[in-house]
């Protein structure tokens, strides 16, 4: 596809950070791409790999680096952190008790919305082999691992592009 | 007004929910068909007309009453 040619329907994230006011408008702005008919995908990349991992598990890595990584990063989405104020998750609870009263959807709901209507989500392989998470480990669902160059073919094709 | 075919209740939902339960109920129309959504979020107010516009979607009408944002919308 020429330059010319790119999807205006079309939006590619980059979701490249864990942290949890990062995730939120990653799952708001993709759900409402979807909503909006377009073609969306969101490839998560370095930090932002660690909220694909499930809920349930509790450390990723294949030494004793890897995991200690993954403890301070704390896998899964329910545990992401805010990146400022986050004082051991005082932050991220009061963001949480925040939205909920307003009726904003936490982020791992949205991201199950996202993924009913059809959001491609694509683990970066690279990340994988890098801290030691394995599909196994991850939220089922998602799209195959792939690697930065199949990110940036998509976002040659794609109108929105954002790196979040 | 015409019949309305489905009213979505989206009154009390934040961002992005008006818009994902407008989506989800175009979806289930046939083209033609006429639907209401309800919000009070007033960020609804400029959301869905722009969601109409960027799904080709006709917005017919639009009102508010205290809280409540009425809109019509015909199904592309």
């Amino acid at each position: 596809m020429t330059e010319e040619a790119k999807d205006p329907n079309s939006m590619t994230i980059i979701a490249f950070s864990g942290d949890l006011d990062k995730l939120w408008p990653t799952m708001i702005l993709s759900s409402t791409g979807a909503a909006s008919g377009m073609d969306v995908t969101v490839f998560f990349t370095f930090w932002g790999l660690f909220p694909l991992v499930r809920d349930d598990v509790r450390i990723t890595g294949y030494d004793p680096m890897t995991k200690m990584l993954a403890g301070m990063n704390a896998p899964g989405m329910k545990k992401a952190k805010l990146s400022k104020l986050n004082m051991g998750g005082m932050g991220s609870w009061m963001m949480r008790k925040v939205a909920g009263k307003n009726k904003l959807m936490p982020p791992e709901e949205l991201f199950d919305i996202c993924q009913d209507m059809g959001v491609k989500m694509w683990p970066c392989q690279m990340t994988m082999d890098l801290l030691g998470v394995k599909a196994s480990q991850m939220r089922p669902g998602l799209g195959e691992p792939v690697g930065a160059a199949t990110a940036l073919q998509k976002m040659s094709q794609s109108q929105i592009n954002l790196f979040i | 007004m015409e019949d309305i075919a489905a009213t979505v209740d989206a009154k009390g939902q934040s961002c992005p929910m008006p818009v994902l339960l407008t989506s989800k109920a175009a979806k289930e129309l046939a083209p033609g068909q006429v639907f209401l959504v309800e919000a009070t979020d007033t960020g609804a107010r400029s959301d869905i007309p722009a969601w109409a516009s960027q799904t080709g979607n006709e917005l017919i009408e639009s009102s508010e009453e205290g809280d409540v944002l009425r809109f019509y919308i015909r199904k592309k």
